[in-house]
């Protein structure tokens, strides 16, 4: 298992949990981070962060701390 | 809780329709088409939400249409977004409960969409689904069985697209039968989430009214259903804050969070934590009722967008690309606007020319040329470049490029600590800072949005651009280089955008250092899906911009105008100025005698303009406003013009206008050829582009300041940016023209 800021571009994983209850975990869920959900990493801005991912046929943009509270697990 | 239907065709008031959707769902463009022009808008008390209300025709029926903000949920953490579905659970004061909720749903999105639609579907009032943008979805051969969906959700759905007007006509069938159904016995309010939460949430209002019963008898204290499910799943939520607070006494307040803490403990035991709770069961519901709905499920939509986003976003290729669309569009102002521009300002040399062979030499005839024409025709005539730049922005925005800049920008901004969120409220304050304030409410972090709205002004709007047109068609030489594609007027009007975002930087940085201190942000933005831009929708952003423009123009810079004029014409004996007048349109021929006639008058309006009250407090504030190296009719444009920029256009025509200094070569002619007594000319370079950094760096616009007022509701921000900016704008021309002279 691992985080979402750690995949490589075009790395596609299964989301095992969100961490934290605050807004922003609030936020993610929202948008359709939620736990059993494939989510795939995309690619980074040209200036390292944010990072674009596609969940939910929708494209995403998070930073990178808020990609590590997304724990995943690689699907190969 | 079922709320019974108004069947309002009898009744007096109309009924309300609510339209809501996601973001990105086409929604405005959606109500642009049921209500057509016929829009109102205003504000909640209290609150910074924006309340919009179109008539509408449905079939027989008029309705009042309100479009609420874009959200993801209806799980409100801030009072704005509290209000937002106040508003929908009918609990906002003085609002009308709303009759019939219109969600419009994103047909390439439908599963995330459809997250909303499940918290509407338990507030217990008629749902109406708009399936939108289902043009998009059809041509990707994705098909939606929208019999089935209806089926499912158990609400009508229709299926629309309004940028190209279809399904409008069945859409407000929909809704009008939906409003006529009488189905007052029926419950409504549909359950999404286990039923053991709802058994726990009404368990929790028994326990709030046994409190509040002992205080008020009648109960009636207690929110709606909705909202005590929302002090349930969202821990420091809004909904909890306000209900917590609200209460009469400490002992009451500590009583009501116990109890609702000690409920969540129960919840969370039972049902696991609210926050996956409620997230887990709406996606599992959305998942369930489109089995069968959608052709293609799960398949990433949009393959364009993504072989498009490798280039715009690609790490040099993408930056390149940013730079050369906002180089284009301060290009592109600067060139399209030539012929616009020479039909207004024809036409109100016309006019002028009509008023003077109509009446003669007096107050009335002064007060019209010089203070009306002069004044609304000089601001009037930079029209074709605002609506040429809205056009632009509209375009970035609709066909999508907007978010992927925020994208970019982010990093950047993150350094001087801002986010990408705060790009679209800065790049909307390149046409004005009013909307560019009203922006920054997609921030949902108070302290970023702070300090946004206190960097927004710096961003050289619309009102700037007059000023800038003027004094560079006036001293910066037409130089092109690189055989015509590049010229230096357009370079330095650049260089004038840029010094407000060169200042914003440090700006930032040191409020969020200082009064603005705390931890980063949180980050999430959704890049849409590129399409054409909808040249329904841009014409509509322009058209409404230029109106707002025109009519600033017909009021305030109107009434700017005659009061200007007034000063400029009182106290003052005009009698020998008439005189003068009256020869010159008399006298035949005769070069010499006119030339002769025409200096007296000139020196004669000088002299009258030097007395009259304007003249008297330019030659007042003259000290104050030598070493930016300006004279004093810059220093009382610059005055005047506190209400609002554009003003010094109109104050310098009136001046010269009055001075007799306008003649034949308009406002830019006069701005040239204006000497001090000694017969120094008073514009150099360097004094033309001193002027532009101050204005550039001022805060002189009180409708700014006034929506700062509002959004941050005190008075202290908006002093504040009035100070800082006042200061830096004195500060940056100085060094301007200090520096500026000493090479020039």
């Amino acid at each position: 298992m691992t985080t979402l800021d750690q995949l490589q571009p075009g790395d596609k994983a299964q989301i095992v949990r969100i961490d934290g209850v605050d807004g922003i975990a609030a936020r993610l869920r929202e948008m359709g981070f939620v736990a059993g959900e494939l989510v795939q990493y995309v690619r980074r801005a040209p200036l390292g962060d944010p990072v674009k991912c596609a969940i939910h046929g929708c494209r995403v943009a998070v930073r990178s701390g808020e990609a590590q509270r997304v724990f995943v697990e690689p699907q190969h | 809780m079922a709320t019974a239907p108004t069947n309002s065709s009898s009744s007096q008031s109309a009924a309300r329709i609510a339209l809501v959707g996601n973001p990105n769902t086409g929604k405005s463009t959606l109500f642009n088409a049921l209500a057509g022009m016929s829009v109102r808008t205003g504000n909640y008390p209290g609150v910074t939400i924006e309340k919009k209300i179109g008539r509408c025709m449905l079939v027989e029926q008029h309705v009042d249409l309100l479009d609420l903000p874009g959200t993801y949920s209806l799980a409100p953490r801030s009072p704005d977004e509290l209000v937002a579905v106040e508003v929908l659970t009918g609990e906002v004061v003085d609002e009308p409960p709303v009759d019939v909720i219109v969600c419009v749903v994103n047909a390439t999105q439908l599963r995330r969409n459809l997250f909303l639609v499940s918290q509407l579907l338990e507030l217990g009032k008629p749902v109406v689904i708009a399936l939108n943008m289902i043009d998009s979805s059809s041509s990707r051969g994705v098909t939606i069985n929208t019999e089935r969906l209806s089926e499912q959700l158990g609400v009508p759905v229709v299926a629309t697209s309004a940028t190209k007007r279809r399904g409008i006509d069945e859409l407000r069938h929909a809704i009008e039968s939906r409003l006529n159904l009488d189905d007052s016995a029926e419950e409504m309010s549909r359950r999404v989430l286990p039923d053991l939460f709802y058994k726990m949430r009404d368990d929790f209002r028994q326990t709030l009214s046994g409190t509040e019963s002992a205080s008020s008898p009648d109960q009636t204290g207690l929110p709606s259903d909705y909202l005590i499910e929302r002090m349930l799943l969202d821990r420091g939520g809004e909904a909890e804050r306000r209900f917590v607070s609200g209460q009469v006494s400490d002992a009451r307040r500590g009583e009501v969070s116990a109890a609702l803490a000690a409920c969540r403990q129960r919840l969370t035991e039972q049902l696991g934590d609210p926050i996956d709770l409620e997230c887990n069961a709406r996606y599992a519901w959305a998942a369930e009722k489109l089995t069968g709905v959608v052709s293609d499920v799960g398949a990433l939509s949009g393959k364009m967008t993504d072989r498009l986003d490798a280039v715009l976003t690609h790490r040099l290729g993408g930056l390149v690309f940013f730079f050369l669309v906002m180089f284009l569009i301060f290009q592109s102002i600067y060139s399209l606007a030539g012929w616009p521009m020479d039909l207004i300002d024809g036409t109100t040399s016309w006019v002028a020319d009509l008023v003077t062979s109509v009446l003669g030499p007096g107050v009335l005839r002064s007060l019209i040329t010089d203070g009306v024409i002069a004044g609304v025709g000089g601001v009037l005539i930079f029209l074709p470049q605002i609506a040429l730049l809205f056009f632009f922005l509209a375009i970035l925005e609709d066909c999508g490029y907007m978010s992927r800049a925020a994208f970019l920008v982010d990093r950047v901004m993150m350094a001087f600590g801002l986010s990408g969120k705060s790009f679209l409220p800065m790049m909307s304050s390149f046409a004005c800072a009013v909307p560019g304030v009203m922006a920054t409410r997609v921030i949902e972090n108070r302290r970023d949005r702070l300090a946004t709205i206190m960097v927004a002004p710096l961003m050289s709007c619309s009102a700037r651009l007059p000023v800038y047109l003027l004094l560079i068609a006036a001293f910066i030489p037409s130089v092109t280089y690189w055989g015509g594609w590049l010229s230096l007027p357009a370079m330095v009007l650049m260089a004038m955008y840029l010094i407000g975002v060169v200042t914003a930087i440090p700006v930032a940085w040191i409020l969020k250092k200082t009064l603005l201190r705390g931890e980063v942000a949180p980050f999430v933005l959704e890049l849409p899906e590129y399409r054409v831009p909808s040249i329904r929708v841009v014409l509509t952003r322009v058209w409404d911009a230029s109106l707002a423009f025109v009519v600033r123009a017909g009021t305030l810079i109107f009434a700017a105008s005659i009061l200007i004029w007034f000063a400029g014409f009182w106290p003052g004996d005009h009698t020998r100025q008439y005189e003068l007048q009256q020869q010159l349109a008399t006298t035949a021929a005769d070069a010499d005698q006119i030339a002769t006639l025409q200096a007296e008058l000139r020196s004669e309006s000088a002299g009258l303009l030097e007395q009259s009250l304007l003249g008297r407090i330019g030659h007042r504030i003259e000290p104050i406003v030598a070493p930016l190296g300006w004279d004093w009719k810059i220093g009382v444009g610059a005055l005047a013009s506190f209400p609002a920029r554009e003003v010094i256009i109109a104050t310098l025509g009136t001046i010269y206008s009055l001075g007799g200094d306008a003649e034949e070569e308009g406002l830019v002619g006069a701005l040239q050829q204006s000497t001090y007594p000694n017969g120094d000319p008073v514009y150099s370079i360097p004094v033309a582009l001193s002027v532009m950094v101050f204005f550039a760096l001022c805060a002189q616009c009180v409708s700014t300041l006034l929506v700062i007022r509002r959004e941050t509701n005190s008075w202290f921000w908006p002093v504040l940016s009035f100070s800082y900016m006042t200061i830096l704008a004195y500060v940056g021309a100085l060094l301007t023209y200090q520096v500026g002279s000493r090479l020039f």
